[in-house]
């Protein structure tokens, strides 16, 4: 950013009647404040100490005959360069990203309902690990292979995740009601088919029931809010994050249980029993509860981060994907149903989807096109090349073969992508020739959102009476 | 005239610390302070006083709290604590010491610039 790319940006502001300058100064605080604070190197409480400042100069300059929009104009730039200003800063708080990850520090004021919110989560995570634990009463191990961790799995954990944000959010009422029954429900189908073990549809359940349920998840998290758009973007959001935590998580309990497997092994102690059926399935089941915390309580250390990522991601795999639609095109063939390839390409095609969800959810509303979304155009409409041809493989397949439980579920995930994808590509290309403002796309993917939990809830409750369970 | 930034840096420390020895205060009245017993020699940019408000209150050097009224924004103020006033004071020392010192050679420059002017300076 340039030196006083503020000041022109405020300078650039309309100016307004005489008698509504003070309303008009009051926006262009909250611009600035905005501003400084999408640097993500400030907390809240830092810049609220700088907007004072500015405003006792602001006030005290007025009182020297200024107008309030041009004492504004030099306040902020006595105020100093806002890069000097950051770095500044940082330097003085570099310690802050690991401070906030350790806990530690000095207490603040707020620290009290801070603590209180670290014990209850320390509380849902306890219950979350315990409750995946509870089958083994009954003799149902976790290390097993009969299914009955494939399909309950994430309902143990994710109920005490909603669990977790209904208390937070104190979701009560109709709200709270619809929540358990839907939770029971799936507790229901999960376990009252008679799934042939290690069989298509246990595994489709197993994969579908999660997707319904992390949007109960979600219902919890937004609790009265979860209605308006804006506020499922910030589930979005909180799903980016909340992943990105896990998997962080994931890797250092790896490590801590490579090491400690290892050192056992030393001095002669086996431990595989213990790692795989007290501390993986405990540590899967707490982390989900903790990851959600610390998307919360730590917001502004990963916040910068996804927004990252998917920058670094979408030309990558918008890369990838027009490399593989070329080389369909150059070698003539079709896309070969192996289902682990057409595994692999959904998950692919899931990760676009996150990518194009998230780059929208961190971007600005207002700014005119950039090379990102051009990028981003190319990425989706590869992404549904590949999509489309997928989906003329399977159905190729269905035509010759039948239907069977796994072509069904490709070819619905299929067609859902392919919906979506299309009509985000449309939506962008509206973006791209500003025959459309950014916002009917943010729409659009959150209207979306309720198709996907549909789905897998039609998964769960009707594929397996369909294919007999097989 | 423009004090080097180097000076202005060295001197910040010890400036906001001595205001606060007067009294507890807050950034707008510090810089206000800092610019009324410099006569207005020593402006700073203003945002640069937040962070070094912030180090000095790391080192236990002051003590922050906000206050808020009943209307109106809240607003952060520093006090300076026992150890910022020892600090200070051993702050001090090491100035009057730079000063001594630089008082005792612009005299002896003086001195030498009168009584033996430069050769070739005639």
């Amino acid at each position: 950013m340039a030196p006083n790319a503020f000041s022109a940006y405020v300078r650039s502001a309309p100016r307004r009647s005489l008698n509504a300058v003070d309303e008009s100064i009051e926006g262009q605080i909250s611009q600035w404040r905005e501003y400084v604070l999408r640097r993500g190197t400030l907390g809240a409480a830092e810049v609220d100490e700088l907007e004072d400042h500015l405003r006792t100069q602001v006030a005290d300059l007025g009182e020297t005959g200024l107008s309030p929009d041009e004492a504004l104009l030099v306040a902020v730039k006595r105020m100093g360069n806002l890069d000097d200003l950051t770095r500044e800063f940082a330097r003085e708080h570099s310690e802050r990203l690991w401070k906030q990850l350790v806990l530690t520090g000095t207490p603040e004021p707020d620290d009290r309902s801070r603590r209180r919110d670290f014990w209850m989560m320390m509380g849902y995570a306890v219950a979350a690990a315990v409750a995946i634990k509870i089958p083994a009463l009954f003799g149902r191990e976790f290390a097993d292979d009969d299914g009955f961790y494939i399909r309950n799995v994430g309902l143990l954990v994710l109920a005490l995740l909603a669990a977790y944000f209904a208390h937070r959010r104190r979701l009560r009422g109709p709200g709270l009601v619809w929540l358990v029954v839907l939770f029971a429900m799936g507790a229901v189908f999960a376990n009252l088919h008679p799934f042939e073990s290690g069989g298509s549809t246990e595994l489709l359940v197993g994969l579908h029931l999660p997707v319904f349920l992390w949007l109960l998840v979600g219902f919890s998290y937004l609790s009265a809010d979860w209605r308006s758009g804006h506020r499922r973007m910030d589930f979005v959001r909180f799903t980016g994050e909340w992943f990105i935590y896990y998997v962080l998580i994931a890797l250092g309990g790896g490590v801590l249980l490579m090491v400690l497997s290892a050192t056992f092994a030393a001095i002669g102690i086996e431990t595989v029993e213990v790692v795989e059926s007290w501390l993986v399935p405990c540590g899967v089941a707490g982390a989900s509860v903790v990851a959600a915390w610390l998307v919360e309580a730590k917001q502004s250390v990963i916040e910068n981060m996804a927004p990252v990522l998917t920058r670094v991601f979408t030309p990558l795999f918008a890369a990838m994907f027009l490399a593989s639609v070329v080389a369909l095109i150059w070698t003539g063939n079709a896309i070969d149903v192996e289902r682990d390839l057409l595994i692999l390409l959904d998950v692919s095609l899931i990760v676009v989807l996150g990518l194009l969800l998230y780059s929208v959810s961190a971007r600005e509303r207002t700014a005119p096109p950039t090379l990102n979304d051009y990028l981003q155009l190319v990425l989706v409409v590869s992404a549904l090349v590949l999509d489309v041809l997928a989906l003329a493989a399977i159905l190729s397949r269905i035509s010759e073969f039948g239907f069977t439980p796994n072509r069904t579920a490709g070819l619905g995930m299929n067609l859902i992508l392919a919906v979506n994808l299309g009509w985000s590509a449309w939506l962008s290309l509206g973006f791209l020739r500003r025959r459309r403002p950014l916002a009917a796309l943010e729409k659009w993917q959150t209207d979306y959102i309720p198709v996907y939990a549909l789905w897998g809830a039609v998964v769960t409750v009707a594929f397996p009476p369909l294919f007999g369970y097989a | 005239m423009r004090i080097g930034k180097d000076l202005v840096a060295a001197s910040a420390g010890p400036l906001v610390m001595a205001i606060l020895a007067e009294g507890e205060s807050y950034g707008y009245a510090i810089l206000k302070r800092v610019s009324e017993l410099s006569g207005g020699k020593l402006v700073w940019t203003d945002g640069m006083l937040y962070p070094l408000l912030h180090r000095l209150h790391r080192l236990g050097y002051l003590e922050a709290k906000w206050n808020a009224p009943q209307v109106g924004r809240r607003r952060r103020y520093y006090r300076i604590t026992p150890a910022g006033r020892k600090a200070l004071a051993d702050q001090r020392t090491q100035w009057m010491v730079v000063d001594e010192a630089l008082r005792g050679a612009w005299h002896q420059m003086r001195s030498a610039l009168t009584s033996a002017p430069l050769p070739g300076g005639a």
